[in-house]
């Protein structure tokens, strides 16, 4: 099997990506896995890789063969392809579809698990407070106990209209 | 404030003591943080990174523990002075290419460095010496923790802090320790290592990161995925996988003295006459040596002879230390 980049030398280096549903493989010789950073197993040289070779093809079906375009700060699928990095925190909504199957591959998960800013945190804390205030809510409403129902609304009208004001600053 | 009058004198920093720093030189924990409402310093244009500097930079020196630190605009610092913090493993290589627009904030006790617009607008760590990432994933954690009160990051629930790069996407974390693995490498044991290492989702770099040679047998191991894991885990993961190369390198050593003794005092002793008598040596053949010197101070070949003069040795020789010696002798002379 010759190597896919030079198509000169015989490949030695064989790397299997799934992204998605779909499989792509990529077959080196030593030099271009050398050149491209395979043996030095980062994460970044492997995005690179992926990103020049099979992820950019994915990520262009992604968009329908139209360039999608960062709103906020101009940045193209195409800057994404030469570079590996993002334009800027907006883009990972912009090209979300296309990031996702590139994530998982890279990571151990596809959900932030750890720190979490303060100011964020009392938010979430809320939304999750929120959400069980409604759920109780639905089980006295469907209990019949209308006189907990009242509490609860109160409550989670209180909850919501916190949630609106953390958010705000 | 000129930057050598800042740092610590490499005697003094090559003195200091950690768990476990026979083998393992030293722990890092680093972060990786953006502003919410800016491109990232890759895209950005010159003015808006100008202007995030100057809004990053005030926020750093307010945090008390960076009282009397060090701070600068990398269009400040010579190209010298930019490859010492280089060689003090302060600031990466990439860094060290940034010129106006990008800054370093520094405290007195090099144990905490900003890089402010590197890859990402923060690249935050904390340092200390032998094996001791929780320490610095605490530092780290409080410093960030009181830096998120003053500037506004880029954070969504779903996939944790936003990161120009998406690999380091989540947490931004990067746990990482410099290990001296002489015993491995001589008994050719290392490949093996490197291999169920990285097999475990862990890097395994040379002395300057990211693409670089193992030098005098020096060998950074870090964690690579940073969204799904939380940093306490990697922290723990990391701890556990590098008890075992603590382990194994200590066994390597072991069995080499007790099987081989000829070939590993031959090695050392030819180290000590090369360093002796050369008349010429490049930087690269004298981290080699010095790796065995190290080793051999550890196996009491040479008694009397502090780990830190080695260590010292080590930060000394490297080509940017030894131009600013050498060109100050020669105006001093």
């Amino acid at each position: 099997m010759l190597c896919c980049i030079c198509k000169e030398k015989e490949a030695t280096v064989h790397l299997t990506q799934i992204a998605g549903d779909k499989m792509q493989k990529v077959d080196l010789c030593e030099e271009c896995a050398k050149t491209k950073g395979v043996n030095d197993p980062t994460g970044f040289s492997l995005a690179d890789l992926l990103l020049g070779l099979g992820a950019s093809q994915e990520i262009e079906q992604a968009g329908g063969g139209a360039e999608i375009k960062c709103a906020r700060c101009g940045f193209t699928q195409a800057d994404f392809k030469k570079a590996g990095r993002l334009g800027c925190p907006e883009c990972y909504k912009t090209f979300a579809e296309a990031l996702e199957g590139l994530l998982k591959t890279m990571h151990k998960g596809t959900r932030h698990v750890g720190k979490v800013p303060e100011s964020m945190r009392q938010s979430l804390d809320l939304s999750d407070r929120l959400k069980l205030l409604q759920k109780k809510l639905s089980k006295a409403v469907e209990e019949e106990d209308f006189e907990a129902a009242a509490l609860l609304r109160d409550e989670i009208k209180q909850a919501a209209a916190r949630l609106t004001n953390t958010a705000a600053t | 404030m000129d930057i050598h009058d800042f740092l610590i004198p490499p005697a003094e920093s090559a003195r200091r003591k950690g768990p476990h720093d026979r083998i393992v030189m030293s722990s890092r924990v680093r972060l990786a943080r953006n502003l919410k409402e800016a491109a990232f310093p890759g895209w950005a244009k010159k003015p808006e990174r100008i202007r995030l500097l100057e809004m990053i930079r005030p926020a750093i020196e307010s945090l008390p523990e960076m009282k009397e630190a060090f701070s600068a605009t990398m269009d400040n610092l010579s190209t010298l002075d930019k490859q010492i913090l280089v060689e003090r493993h302060l600031i990466s290589r990439e860094h060290a290419a940034k010129s106006a627009g990008s800054g370093l904030v520094l405290n007195r006790e090099e144990t905490l460095c900003f890089m402010i617009n590197e890859e990402d607008h923060l690249r935050m760590q904390a340092l200390r010496p032998g094996l001791q990432l929780r320490q610095a994933w605490t530092a780290i954690d409080q410093a960030d923790s009181a830096l998120e009160r003053k500037l506004e990051y880029a954070f969504n629930p779903e996939v944790g802090y936003l990161t120009a790069c998406p690999t380091n996407i989540g947490t931004g974390i990067r746990v990482s320790a410099m290990l001296h693995l002489p015993g491995l490498v001589l008994a050719e044991q290392i490949n093996p290592i490197i291999q169920s290492v990285n097999k475990l989702g862990l890097a395994v770099r040379g002395l300057y990161g990211e693409g670089t040679e193992a030098l005098g047998n020096v060998f950074q191991v870090s964690n690579q995925m940073t969204l799904g894991e939380s940093e306490g885990a990697i922290v723990e993961r990391l701890e556990k996988v590098l008890a075992q190369i603590i382990e194994h390198e200590e066994n390597a050593r072991g069995t080499l003295l007790e099987k081989k003794p000829k070939m590993v005092y031959n090695h050392i002793g030819r180290a000590y006459g090369i360093l002796a008598n050369a008349h010429s040596i490049s930087s690269k053949e004298t981290m080699n040596l010095l790796s065995l010197m190290r080793l051999g101070v550890d196996v009491n070949l040479f008694p009397g002879v502090d780990r830190a003069l080695v260590d010292e040795m080590f930060i000394l020789t490297q080509p940017a230390h030894l131009q600013k010696q050498h060109s100050e002798k020669l105006s001093a002379g």
